[in-house]
């Protein structure tokens, strides 16, 4: 039966790729390929439903579906695209095959489908398999990504470090956090940190814990800890939520911490008569803005 | 009573979608930064309970807008183990996780009402409202 059915679509392909152009050409408009020109558009189809009778032919996977799935992630083309056309395809080819045949009862109607089926089941896996080890490959590489610039430590000066901190802090990031800190605290022989909240979009009880316990574990290594870049919203839910933090010093910009932490390792900032502000300068480009 | 939009809470980074959304939401009826930063906490502590104690939960939003104010409603739910003393847990300081104990009293102050019921081996259901100012 089935190669009888496939006999039927191969040499009918002519047909049916007619019949299926169309019917996705019908799909383009308002839909999701609206802003693809014309031209690609027509070209990519045509290789689409080389590789789906390549396929056919061939009886499962081949190198042309992937080098196809590749080329559409690389052009960002969206996975409903091929499921649509796909589906397309299915209902296109059991239309013809039906059409093409005298006698039809439910037997033979259900053996159509089931062998249309198993044609384009392959390709859909494959398909999506490529689509969706693509999105996982980037999300894994995002998440490399946002673990280098979770928690870096930067030492301004001698024995004085500070920590930036920007976005949210989860219970991984808080780990990192405490460690990168203690570590670097060592190494860099500070003195004084500062740890710079001014990013950190919310200040729960979570993150709040996690830096008291970070402060903490600063001090037991014999170091001070100064929380910088206390917003005034911030400022108001963190009394709201009746956190203490009173055990470490705070202060609202890191340029006043930087200040305090001179004076904890007796120093200041000193004018030179007229040009001056090459420190106050720099305290500014440390200020973010 | 304005439409309900619901997070669901599976994962930590649930807690981070439910409080943009919220966030979003609060910022839309016009609450200030102070404000939403607050709105934005409370979702924070109600979907960190939901993930640390009942592990999956939902957050939904709801704006209400009457003739005299305006205001967004939060309500949590799970059916995680519930809560066996309400007033325990009410406290200023008591945690069983090892926190600081000031998730949920911390977000009776944040909001203007608060409405807590649990049952044990249930679940747990908190509603917070916040009106516009």
């Amino acid at each position: 039966m089935d190669g009888k059915f496939k006999k039927i679509v191969i040499d009918n392909s002519d047909t049916i790729v007619h019949m299926w152009l169309d019917e996705v050409d019908s799909l383009k408009d308002g839909n999701y390929t609206s802003s693809i020109s014309d031209e690609l558009f027509e070209n990519t189809n045509r290789e689409f439903v080389n590789v789906i009778f390549s396929s056919i032919q061939k009886q499962g996977a081949s190198i042309s579906l992937e080098e196809f799935s590749e080329k559409l992630i690389n052009l960002g083309w969206p996975l409903s695209y091929i499921t649509d056309g796909l589906q397309v395809f299915r209902r296109v080819t059991v239309d013809y095959i039906l059409s093409q045949s005298d006698q039809v009862d439910s037997t033979y109607i259900s053996n159509v489908l089931k062998s249309v089926d198993m044609w384009v089941e392959p390709i859909i896996r494959q398909l999506v398999n490529e689509y969706s080890g693509s999105w996982e490959h980037i999300v894994s590489l995002q998440r490399v990504a946002l673990q280098e610039l979770s928690a870096p430590l930067i030492p301004v000066m001698d024995s004085i470090t500070v920590m930036p901190l920007i976005g949210t802090i989860d219970t991984e990031r808080a780990k990192l956090i405490m460690e990168n800190l203690l570590e670097g605290v060592i190494r860099h022989n500070a003195e004084v940190v500062l740890i710079d909240i001014t990013g950190v979009p919310v200040v729960d009880t979570m993150v709040a814990h996690h830096i008291i316990q970070a402060a903490e574990a600063v001090r037991l290594i014999g170091s001070t800890c100064i929380l910088v870049g206390i917003r005034p919203e911030i400022a108001q839910t963190i009394v709201n939520l009746g956190i203490d933090l009173g055990k470490f010093p705070t202060k609202s910009s890191l340029r006043k911490g930087f200040t305090a932490a001179l004076e904890i390792t007796n120093r200041k900032v000193v004018d030179l008569d007229g040009k001056e502000e090459s420190i106050g300068r720099m305290l500014d480009s440390l200020n973010g803005e | 009573m304005g439409l309900q939009s619901c997070v669901n809470i599976n994962k930590e980074w649930d807690i981070v979608g439910a409080r943009q959304m919220g966030r979003d939401i609060a910022r839309e009826i016009g609450f200030g930064t102070v404000d939403q930063a607050r709105i934005a906490t409370a979702i924070s502590e109600l979907a960190r309970n939901i993930y640390l104690y009942a592990e999956t939960g939902q957050i939904c939003f709801e704006v209400i807008d009457n003739i005299n104010q305006k205001g967004i409603s939060m309500i949590a739910i799970d059916s995680g183990p519930g809560i066996r003393d309400i007033s325990q847990v009410m406290e200023d300081g008591f945690s069983t996780s090892g926190g600081l104990g000031a998730g949920l009293p911390g977000v009776k102050r944040l909001m203007d009402d608060f409405d807590i019921k649990s049952e044990e081996g249930k679940g747990t259901e908190i509603r917070a409202l916040k009106w516009v100012r």
